[in-house]
This record gives C-alpha cells, structure tokens and sequence, in this order.
C-alpha cells in the first residue's frame, strides 16, 4: 500500500494527526451533540449534520489522552468509513499536507498495542511527527472493556 | 383507470421488471456458472410471475410458468444439472412470456399461440431425457440484443414447427422502437437512498425557512418579506411532496387481496371470510413493496393450508365461512401486520414428520426440539407439507421466500398456531424510515422520542417519594387497583441525580405486559421521521433508531421493549395461545375517560380517543359553519355536547381528539376527570343521537358519548367515510 498523499491533520494536546484527505468528506465547527447514555465512553453523541444523523466520536478518549478542557470546543472532522459517515472530534484543525512515502515509519513498537492497532504510521516531517490514523479502525467498536457489542 | 386496470397495469410493469431480471439472471449463468443462491432466486422469479398470471387467470402464462418451475425444482434440488441447454430453454420462456404481456397489454388478450412445442421441451429436459435435436438449431435467444428482436419466435426443437408468434402484431402494429413499454414508463423507480437524502434535505429546509421567517419578521424590506413569503409556501409544499413520495397506506395492498382470496377461495372450494383492519397504516413505499409477495404468500397459504373445507370445519364444530383475518398496526415502534385464520393450525407431529423426511433436521435433533421451534420449520426452504403439488402452493417455496423478504428488510416473522383453533402469523417490521406518531419526554434534561404506538396513558405524580411504592426493591404504582411496575429512565440510562418529587409515569404495553417509565416531563407530540442509528450503536436495546426534532436537534427514539428487557421486565409470554389471550381480553373491563361539559358527567370508551389537546379559544375559526382549529397542519373540526361545551370562562379549550375514517375531530369538554376502568352497563334511556347510552361509571351516572355518530348528526364529512 502507498502511503504518500494528502492528508488532513488535526491537533490534539500537541499531537499532530492526520486522516486520509480522501475520507474526509467536510469539516465544521462544534455542533450542538446529543449525548447517547449506555454507549461506550467514546462516544460524543449525534449530530445533525444537514438532516443526516452523524455518530460523533471523541478522538481524545478514543486514543486514551485526557479529556478536552471544559470550555474548548472540538472541530468535526466528518470522514467517511465502510461503516457510514463518523464525526472524529478534535481540538484545532490544521492544514492539508502532501507528504512522500520515503518520510514514513510504521508505528514504533512502543505504542500501546491498542494504540498502535488505531495507527497507520508516522510521517517524519522536519519540525515534527505526523501520526496517521486509521479511520476505519477508529469508528469500530473498542476492543476493550468498554465495548458493547 | 378502474381497479381492475390498475391491478392489470402494475401486474404488467411487474412482469416486465421479472422478466428482464430472469434474464440477466440466466445469462449470468453462462458466464459465472450456477449457485444455489442463483438457482433459488430464479425459481422464485418464476414462481412470483406464474403466482400472479394465476390470480389473473392468465392460463397460457400460468402454464407455461408451472412447466419451466418444475424443471427449475430439479435443478433446484440437484436432480438436474442446469446445461446451457435448459438456459436456452428457459430463455425462450422468457421471450414467449415476453410476448404474452405485450399482447395483453395491447388488450389483445394473452395471443393464442400455440406453446406444446415449448412445453413439450420443457417437460423433456425435467425428464433428463438427452435433447436429440442440436441445440444451435433452436431460434437463437435473443437476449443480447433485446433491442432489435421482435417478440418473439418460440424456440422449438427442430422436428417441430417454428411458429412466428406475435400476438401483440395482430392487434395493434409495433410502435417504432419496438421495445418502447407504455406501461413502465408512466413511473420511475428510484433509488431509495436518494429519496432519503431528499427527505433529509426538505427536513432541513423546514428549519432554515423558519430561522429565515424569524429574523424577517423583525425587518421591514417589502421584497425581502414577499420573497420569504414564498419561500415559506414552496418549503411547505416541497416537504409535503417529498414525504407523499414515500408513504402510502397499506389499503393500496389490502384492496387487492379480498380479489385474490375470492378467487382461490372458488378454486379450492372453500368459505372464506376476509377482515381486513388497520387500512390507514401508513406504510414506507419500500416497505410497502418488499412486503406486497410475502403477504400475499401468507394469505394463499391460510387458504390452502390453514383453512379448511366447509365440511371439515362442520365436524369441527366450527362455522363453515372460515375467517382470514389481517390486521396491520403501528406497535412499539415497528409496524406490525397480522394475518390470522381461525383453521385446522400447524400439526407440529406432521411437521416433524416432514422435516425428516425431507432431511431438513436429523433425526436426533427433531427430537430435541420444542414445539415452537418445530414449527418454525415451514419456514426452512424447500419445506412443504402439501401431499400434492398444485397450482396453489406444494413445491416448498413460498415461507422461506416470506421469512427472506421480510428479513431482508430488517423484519422478523413469528408463527403461532393451535391445532384446531387456527393459525396467526405476526410480520414484524422496524419503523426505519416510517414516519410516527411520538412523544417527546425529557429525562435528566435531554429530550427523547417515545412512539405513541406502545404508550397507553400518562399519570402525573406529585411526590414520588410517597406515591410510589416498594415490592421488594421493585418499585411499583398502584394504578387503578393493579400494581404497574415502575422503570426509572433517569437510572436506567445511569444518571445519578437527585429524584425530583413530581414526575409523570409513562404507561406503555409490551405484548400483554404494561409497566410505567418514569420520566421528569412530557412536551409534546411529534410526527418524526424513524433513522436507523449507526453500527456503533445499534447493539443498544433501549433504543430503536433516532430522529430529528422540530427545532433540528436529534433526540433518541426510546424502545419500549428494549426498555422493559434492560430493565429485567419479563415480558415475554409468546408461548400462550393467541385465542386464549384474546378470550381473556374480553374479560377485562373496559376504559373509559370520565370528563365534565357543564357540570353534567360524560365519558367515551378509552380505546377511541386519539389524544387530549388544549388549544387558547381565540385560536377557533369557524368553516362552514362548524367550529375548527388549525391542528397538525390541518382543520380540527371541534363538536360539542348540546349547545353547552368549552363555555367557562377558561381561556383554554379542553379538546378529546378522535380520529374516524382517517380524519381527525376533536369534542370540546370543560375538564378531563380521570380514566375508569370498569364493566359497564350501558343502558339506552333516551334516543338522543351521539350517545350510547347512560351508564353508572365511578359512582355517577354518566352519559356514553358516541363521537361518531354525534359527528354524522352534526352533518360533518367524515359521515360517508363511516358508513
């Protein structure tokens, strides 16, 4: 598989992550989100994104970082997955970047098993590290205690 | 078009789409070599358009159909191995059938070619006896170049006679073009997804249009407003057309079955009565459609297999008119269609038997199987209990065909059966995409919908902590006399809060089981649009999809099922008799809601009444001389007891909706008292028209208000709809 091309990154805590550009289908700001009690931890609630009904998935919870600072709102990266459309919420947006294959690792070994199930890889970019994430991984029910299915 | 037309008119549009399908299909043998999967899908292909030449009485059709169907039930069943020789055979049947509808749709009847040749070979390919004639002297199929081929020269063997049929020539010459089909062009098909985004997208257009209202309301710009004004006008009708593209009442479907039951019915000599209930339940037209084979699968089935013979049912002891009953609802969420006959039942011994000599279940498995689960096996393909293969049913398609339609659609079928008293069969549809009436509750500050179809009432209570009661750690409201057993929604979805003292209990019905929810308020009700929820949360019972409110935020649809189950009810008594459950229904003692018009006590059954609305008084216009309101988009007409009625000085009109022949009435009260639950005798003292009758209820004579036949008094137009 090749993994040089666009990708569309995003910042969490100081992370820099990316998700495939063409999975993306839009990106918007903080919706209103309805909360769904009995679903797992990550995730966030519906929204209504122009009359469909969009699952919305905490990126932050998803990769076992802290939560979001009470009064930051997350951006919705909407990506489209064999699963449906998902909302990946994330702290900032940042720039669409074109990347080559020679600047990628597979994910250190170091990375939590768990984790590293969720990573494609990291692209070593001069000022630093672009982890690129595996959408259709990340809208798939944990395989952990929090899973329902 | 009068019925007959229609139904003649979609057969045609039907036979056409099958046609072409057991085409492609047969051609796509050739090139990807047969499955079983593909061989069951061709013979119920088959099957569908000789059922339906069989309603029709179309015989050619019919029997050229039977012939070709019972050469596939060989292959089917591995006896024959489907040559390219059979494929070219049944290509040729494609075409002849081909030919029929374009007679009959020229109003040249079914054209009177002669088809021996055809059936002959058809009969000896079943026969396996090896086709002497060389295959490439057979009229070469015209399938892959549909366009140019006139219909049809009828592949024979070579010994017998080509004849060049075309019936649809001698009547009325071809149009140019040849293949042009007058009837499938008068509609579309479209894909479902589309209509889904467009429904999506009118539902969004609703919410910007009335941001757009509010903020021109404040501005004074004369074009801004006129533009806005029409935009509003568009929206409105848009979102109308767009919803009617796809709903329309199960009666579209009813209406042609009391044709079919009629007729086989003649055919098998048999008495039978159709009952249709639930015409109104309004249907997703996909629904509707992937519905329409299974249910006319299940009704042939109770007449040939359910019911019996006049004679038979007299030694039973039973009226000799059998019953067929169908009834169709919206329930708990889903739509739910039942079609029950009161005939011999399902013998679970004869099934059995069956099933093991079909080799569907092992011998030492069938003898491990409960009763229900036996007879959940005439839904196992290639299952038939018929000692004879007829016209009617026999080859063991037919219920495995109903349980794949059905579940293809994201639908269940339960059977329930005692031998000797009858058969019911209930279809189970989720409400995906189908538009329901709900209620929206609020719990622990979020909003939910709850579908009106499981709700039974609502009860206020003030002071939980006193009114509600403990079995154990169960907590329980005495409700009328009877112990409902209470669900705290707020604990049930994990919130952990401080019980506020006022709460209003939900009491809905799952199956024969009631029990409350309690929520902290009850808004309103809605008309919302049923979405499935994603995969990540489709495993969550309490939940049956999601919608999207009024104001554009989504709220969950709550199940109640799902609810009752999380929350440990059992709720689960499939195992008891229908009949039984039905005799014990009878029993029970009837609901009546007790209210005040000018200080006189007055009820109406429960089970009639729609809803309880309040409206402001000034908001009463008058049209035609009767007294309405604007409700849900349409005129209210409101009636009222004598010349009294909604005259205190409230400013607020207490209205008891009721729904007759599909539309909507309201009676005006002064106050709602309470729900009785009693047995009731009612008396007719007076003749007084919109009354039946007094009765003592709660202690005080009461009047029985008619709200019918006090709406036909009243002249209003929903009279010739009752009648």
């Amino acid at each position: 598989m090749t993994v040089s091309g666009q990708y569309c990154t995003f910042q969490i805590g100081d992370m820099t992550l990316g998700v495939n550009a063409l999975a993306v289908q839009e990106i918007i700001r903080a919706q209103p989100t309805t909360r769904v009690p009995l679903a797992e931890p990550a995730i966030a609630g519906l929204i209504n994104l122009r009359g469909q009904i969009v699952t919305a998935i905490e990126l932050r919870c998803r990769l076992r970082l802290p939560p979001r600072p009470a009064d930051a709102r997350p951006m919705n990266v909407v990506v489209r997955t064999p699963d449906g459309v998902f909302s990946l919420l994330v702290d900032r947006i940042c720039d669409v970047i074109d990347v080559s294959e020679t600047a990628f690792d597979r994910p250190p070994e170091n990375v939590a098993p768990d984790i590293r199930a969720l990573i494609v890889g990291a692209f070593k970019l001069p000022d630093r590290l672009l982890l690129v994430l595996d959408t259709d991984r990340l809208v798939r029910a944990d395989t952990g205690a929090g899973d329902l299915s | 078009m009068t019925d007959d037309e229609e139904l003649l008119h979609e057969f045609l549009v039907e036979g056409y789409e099958n046609l072409d399908r057991l085409e492609r299909e047969l051609v796509g043998f050739e090139q990807r070599g047969a499955s079983a999967d593909s061989v069951s899908a061709i013979f119920r292909t088959i099957h569908t358009i000789k059922g339906t030449a069989g309603f029709f009485g179309f015989e050619r059709l019919q029997r050229i159909t039977h012939v070709a169907e019972s050469l596939l039930s060989q292959v089917r069943d591995g006896n024959l191995e489907l040559s390219s020789e059979i494929v070219t055979t049944l290509l040729g049947v494609v075409d002849v059938c081909r030919a029929i509808l374009k007679s009959l749709e020229a109003g040249a009847g079914e054209g009177s070619s002669d088809d021996t040749a055809l059936v002959q070979r058809l009969t000896e390919l079943q026969d396996g006896r090896a086709a002497k004639p060389d295959v490439a002297a057979v009229a070469a199929p015209p399938v892959t170049a549909p366009a140019a081929a006139p219909p049809v020269a009828v592949p024979v063997p070579a010994p017998a006679v080509t004849r060049p049929a075309n019936p649809a020539a001698s009547a009325t010459p071809p149009p140019a073009g040849d293949e042009q089909r007058s009837a499938s062009d008068s509609s579309v098909r479209v894909d479902v997804a589309l209509l889904d985004r467009l429904m999506d997208l009118a539902g969004e257009l609703v919410l910007a249009r009335n941001q757009l209202l509010k903020s021109v309301a404040a501005n004074r710009d004369a074009t801004l407003s006129q533009a806005t004004q029409r935009i509003d006008l568009i929206t409105s009708e848009m979102q109308e057309g767009v919803m009617k593209t796809r709903m329309q009442p199960i009666s579209g479907l009813w209406n042609k079955l009391p044709r079919v039951v009629r007729d086989l019915a003649a055919e098998l000599g048999k008495q039978v009565r159709l009952e249709l209930g639930g015409k109104d339940t309004d249907l997703d037209r996909s629904i509707l459609e992937a519905i329409k084979d299974p249910l006319t699968h299940l009704v042939r089935n109770a007449i040939d297999h359910g019911l019996e013979r006049p004679e038979r049912r007299l030694e039973a002891g039973k009226p000799a008119e059998g019953v067929l009953r169908l009834r169709a609802s919206h329930e708990g969420g889903q739509v739910l269609i039942e079609i029950s006959d009161d005939g011999a039942g399902i013998d679970p011994e004869r099934i059995r038997r069956k099933a093991l000599e079909r080799g569907l279940v092992t011998a030492e498995r069938a003898t491990r199987m409960t009763e229900t689960e036996i007879v959940k096996l005439i839904f196992a393909p290639g299952f038939s209990t018929a000692e004879q293969v007829t016209n009617v049913s026999g080859r063991g398609v037919g219920m495995d065909v109903v349980l794949t339609n059905i579940e293809s659609i994201g639908g269940t079928v339960d059977v329930e059966s005692r031998l000797g008293a009858g058969t019911t069969i209930r279809i189970k549809i989720p409400l995906t995409l189908a538009i329901i009436p709900a209620l929206t509750v609020v719990v622990d500050g979020d909003r939910y919908a709850l579908p009106q179809g499981a709700v039974v009432e609502l009860v206020r209570i003030d002071g939980v902590s006193r009114i509600v009661e403990h079995v154990h750690c169960a907590p329980v409201y005495r409700l009328r006399g009877q112990l409902l057993p209470l669900v705290y929604l707020d604990a049930l979805l994990g919130a952990a809060r401080p019980r506020a003292s006022a709460a209003i209990i939900v009491v809905v019905q799952v199956e024969e089981t009631q029990f409350g929810i309690v929520v902290d308020s009850v808004l309103d009700t809605e008309e919302i649009v049923v979405k499935p929820l994603g995969k990540r949360l489709k495993g969550i019972a309490a939940y049956a999809g999601a919608t999207i409110l009024g104001d554009g935020t989504v709220a969950l649809i709550l199940d109640a099922r799902g609810i009752g189950s999380l929350a440990g009810l059992h709720t689960a008594k499939r195992a008891e008799a229908p009949i039984a459950a039905r005799a014990a229904d009878e029993a029970r003692p009837t609901a009546f809601l007790v209210m005040n018009v000018a200080e006189q006590q007055v009820a109406v059954p429960l089970g009639e009444v729609a809803r309880l609305e309040a409206f402001q008084v000034g908001a009463v216009e008058r049209a035609a001389g009767v007294d309405v309101v604007q409700y849900r988009g349409r005129m209210l007409p409101l009636l009222r007891l004598g010349d009294s009625g909604g005259s205190t000085e409230s400013s607020i009109l207490n209205v008891i909706v009721y729904t007759i022949g599909g539309r909507d009435v309201g009676l005006v009260v002064d106050e709602v008292v309470d729900i009785v639950e009693e047995h009731v005798e009612i008396t007719t003292t007076t003749c007084r028209s919109g009354l039946h009758g007094s009765a003592v209820i709660g202690g005080r004579v009461t009047d029985v208000v008619d709200v019918a036949s006090l709406a036909r008094a009243r002249g209003l137009a929903i009279a010739e709809e009752l009648s």
